[in-house]
């Protein structure tokens, strides 16, 4: 590369402090819409200020290029908010394969004569590139159910994702140390192509909010890897901020399932040995619509917990009516959101916001817990593992030590279930034969719209 | 953290004048190299700093958002794309031309979808409202 121009390196240094003040617009949602107009504002300037790049010369593959991603990028950001996991998880994908790609070029382009340094971003680069495209492919998939949500297990897969991973590791420190064998390049990306559909293939669905997390920032590291290798600045800040961002969001969800990231990546839930499902027998206790109906119109507080159920359902709209109806009534409604309901971090709040449900009354796991004790009805939508009092009282449960939403605690318990069976874990939840827990079977869409008119009844 | 903000950037750039007079055009030299590690590290500590304030109602718009500014990956693909290379010219431009198509995605979907959902988080004052013009 010649030498940049000041202009081009002044929109970079723009671009550069635009994204951090976009990022810092998002501590409130009063200001993060302002915040993310700048950052786009930066990124519009660096894109511009490329455009008169010297070393351009033709500018043929560089329109196909734009047209084509805004083509497809256009209608990616029109998806229905109950597919965010999936939409994330594939521009994850897209994201890393941009770097992956650019590193095969510049691969292609220098061969091994650029020295040791920028040989070893590069393949740091083309690794975890390719690691986070097929693995976030792979999690897509299983988001979209193309795929079996539950774990993929054989006999023998450690072994065998060891030896890949060993062969990836050795074929870049070989061509490192002895560039002429530039074949290793190639065999060290088929086999991170490949390490990470076997990285996410054993990880369950209700794991998600993890792996979601964990690509996200194997994505930004990947680019920032790009930026050693171009030496520039702009990429090499955009992507540590997303590469950190990712890890910070990895290290809270692991914290709110009371779980190590290893565990996560190599346990298989699901499949977890010692499974203590504790005296969780008896029999549950099925109500009827019109009695909680007049539990949920006398009560002077009541709290929803959904969970992934309520996405599944589409409920959302459906509980925000139930919700509008209470408060008419003059009952306070507040919403409790455990940081791994749903598939990826804050899903359940983004999909009650698009229910017109205000901020205000979304609430973090920590501050509804002391509000449980003086609440008159929890309304469980779709929740099963986050509500399991097994965490907290049983320390020979799988989940013992996980915080959960402590809805036992209030004077009585709705759970709105699709059926009897077990949650996502495959635990028994005792909540569910609790005496003051009351079982409401059916859709969870159907159920809310039912009570609302029952209610209004009332 | 503004200062820090610019104090490296002042660094980088006194950096890249000494370095780039010397240094010849493919090499990786060390200034450069340890000009790239302080932008790191400045960079992972400020993203830190900021990210950490970030509450959990917004943890998915912040997934978009940052997905969508990593999508700077574009401006490298650009060059590769558009550059002229004496061997494997078709090759390195249809590389470039992928990976700027795929930047692009995240760049256009993330951005608009990251303002999409932060159009929906309404204080409690205005939703009500919005409800009774139905």
């Amino acid at each position: 590369m010649s030498h940049p121009s000041y202009f081009l390196e002044a929109t970079y240094l723009i671009a550069s402090i635009l994204f951090i003040l976009g990022l810092k617009g998002l501590s409130h949602p009063d200001s993060a819409r302002r915040g993310m107009i700048l950052a786009a504002a930066g990124m519009a300037a660096a894109v511009f200020g490329t455009l008169f790049h010297p070393d351009l010369y033709n500018y043929t593959y560089i329109a196909i290029g734009l047209i084509l991603g805004a083509a497809i990028g256009i209608p990616m950001a029109m998806v229905p908010m109950t597919a965010m996991p999936q939409r994330t998880a594939l521009s994850h994908a897209f994201g890393a394969l941009a770097a992956s790609l650019v590193g095969v070029a510049e691969f292609v382009i220098h061969g091994s004569s650029m020295g040791g340094a920028k040989m070893g971003a590069l393949g740091f680069e083309v690794m975890l590139g390719s690691i986070t495209t097929t693995g976030s492919l792979i999690a897509a998939a299983k988001l979209q159910e193309m795929m079996r949500g539950t774990p993929i297990m054989f006999k023998g897969q450690h072994i065998v994702n060891l030896l890949i991973f060993l062969t990836m590791v050795g074929s870049f420190i070989t061509w490192l140390v002895n560039p002429a064998f530039f074949f290793l390049f190639y065999v060290m990306m088929a086999c991170a192509l490949l390490f990470g559909v076997m990285l996410v293939l054993p990880i369950g669905a209700a794991d998600m909010p993890v792996v979601m997390s964990l690509l996200n920032s194997y994505a930004g590291l990947s680019s920032a890897a790009t930026g050693f290798v171009l030496s520039n600045n702009v990429l090499i800040i955009a992507g540590t901020l997303d590469g950190f961002s990712g890890l910070i969001l990895s290290i809270l969800m692991c914290k709110a399932m009371n779980r190590s990231i290893t565990n996560v990546l190599f346990g298989g839930f699901g499949a977890v040995v010692g499974t203590d499902t504790g005296d969780a027998t008896g029999t549950m206790r099925e109500v009827s619509l019109d009695d909680v109906a007049v539990q949920l119109a006398y009560a002077n507080q009541v709290v929803f917990v959904p969970g992934y159920g309520m996405a599944t359902a589409q409920a959302q709209h459906a509980c925000r009516e139930l919700g509008n109806i209470l408060e008419e009534r003059g009952v306070s409604v507040k919403y409790g959101i455990h940081p791994v309901a749903g598939r990826m971090p804050g899903h359940m709040n983004v999909l009650l916001a698009e229910a017109n449900v205000p901020y205000s009354s979304l609430y973090e796991m920590d501050q509804i817990n002391p509000e449980m004790a003086g609440t008159d009805v929890a309304v469980v939508i779709g929740a099963n593992d986050v509500v399991n009092p097994d965490a907290r009282d049983n320390p020979k449960s799988p989940i013992a030590g996980m915080p959960i939403i402590e809805v036992d605690r209030a004077k009585s318990v709705i759970v709105l279930k699709r059926g009897k069976g077990k949650g996502f874990s495959g635990l028994e939840n005792p909540l569910f034969f609790k005496p003051v827990t009351g079982m409401l079977y059916g859709d969870a869409k159907a159920s809310l719209t039912s009570l609302a008119q029952a209610v209004q009844k009332v | 953290m503004n200062v820090l903000l610019f104090q490296p950037t002042a660094f980088v750039v006194a950096l890249y004048t000494v370095a780039g007079s010397t240094a010849e055009k493919l090499a990786f030299s060390p200034a450069v190299l340890i000009a790239s590690l302080y932008v790191f590290m400045l960079a992972a500590f400020l993203g830190y700093q900021v990210i950490s304030r970030v509450p959990p109602l917004l943890h998915t718009p912040l997934m978009s958002a940052t997905n969508a500014i990593s999508g700077i990956s574009v401006i490298g693909s650009l060059v590769i794309a558009g550059s002229k290379y004496d061997h494997h010219q078709t090759l390195a431009s249809l590389l470039g031309c992928a990976a700027v198509t795929s930047a692009m995605i995240n760049v256009t979907g993330g951005f608009l979808i990251t303002d999409r959902m932060l159009k929906m988080f309404k204080k409690k004052e205005t939703a009500p409202k919005l409800e009774a013009h139905k």
